[in-house]
């Protein structure tokens, strides 16, 4: 699965004002919303949902990055947002450090192999340094559309 | 000689190693001073098991077969209580 299939190019954001994880989470709801893949009504549950997933554990992996998901019957292929926060946001991260790059995803509730495959892609660009130096740094929406491209082909050097 | 340790192991619950489990599998297994990797039996090569991230590259879905090795002078205890938690589903099985 490629980043650029999953990631919706309008719900790109490089810097999202925010302040807390909750307000990040539904910034990244809203992303989605405004790019027409999340209907209004669906806005206020997803975002209480994936609130919930994460109280139980938080997705704040280390290395300033988080990946919020949530699994739902109303969607019918993942899709994914992200959102860069300059200041850095507590979510409550492993490490215990500020996540400076959010990817949100939604995945189809019934086919849990999409959703592995989904953060197949995700991790694997994720846990390369350069891939994340790359997306903290990213000011625009182009920068990080190439940055997913160039993370697709695999042509990320060290 | 290090001590090793190696065990095969399916993936049963349902939902595959996803973000949940993935931690859980990390987490125990950096209570252990061995090196612990984790591989696909499809795979070449295994990956860290301290690692989350690493484990997530996996995308070990529901029946899929791996390989847990330890080397260090835990690596019996580690390979034994990974291995436990793989086959009994992560509890949510």
């Amino acid at each position: 699965m490629k980043l650029t299939d999953i990631v919706v190019h309008k719900a790109i954001s490089p810097s999202l004002d925010v302040t807390t994880r909750d307000e990040t989470i539904a910034a990244l709801i809203d992303l989605l919303v405004e790019a027409g893949e999340v209907s209004a009504d669906d806005r206020a549950p997803f975002i209480k949902a994936v609130i919930k997933r994460e109280n139980r554990g938080s997705t704040g992996f280390g290395n300033g990055v988080a990946v919020p998901h949530l699994k739902q019957a109303s969607v019918t292929k993942v899709i994914a947002a992200i959102a860069n926060v300059t200041e850095g946001v507590d979510f409550n991260a492993l490490d215990g450090n500020p996540v400076y790059s959010i990817f949100l995803l939604i995945s189809p509730e019934d086919q849990p192999e999409l959703h592995l495959e989904a953060m197949e892609a995700v991790f694997g660009s994720l846990s390369q340094d350069t891939f994340r130096r790359f997306l903290r740094q990213a000011s625009t929406v182009k920068e990080v559309v190439t940055l997913l491209k160039d993370a697709d082909s695999q042509q990320l050097s060290a | 000689m290090t001590p090793s340790a190696t065990q095969k192991v399916k993936v049963t619950n349902r939902l595959g190693l996803h973000a949940r489990p993935a931690m859980l599998l990390a987490e125990t297994a950096q209570q252990f001073g061995s090196d612990v990797t984790v591989q696909r039996t499809d795979q070449d090569a295994g990956v860290d098991a301290k690692s989350i991230m690493q484990i997530m590259m996996l995308a070990a879905t529901a029946g899929t077969e791996l390989i847990i090795a330890a080397s260090g002078d835990d690596a019996d205890a580690a390979v034994q209580e990974l291995a436990a938690l793989v086959k009994a589903g992560f509890d949510e099985v």
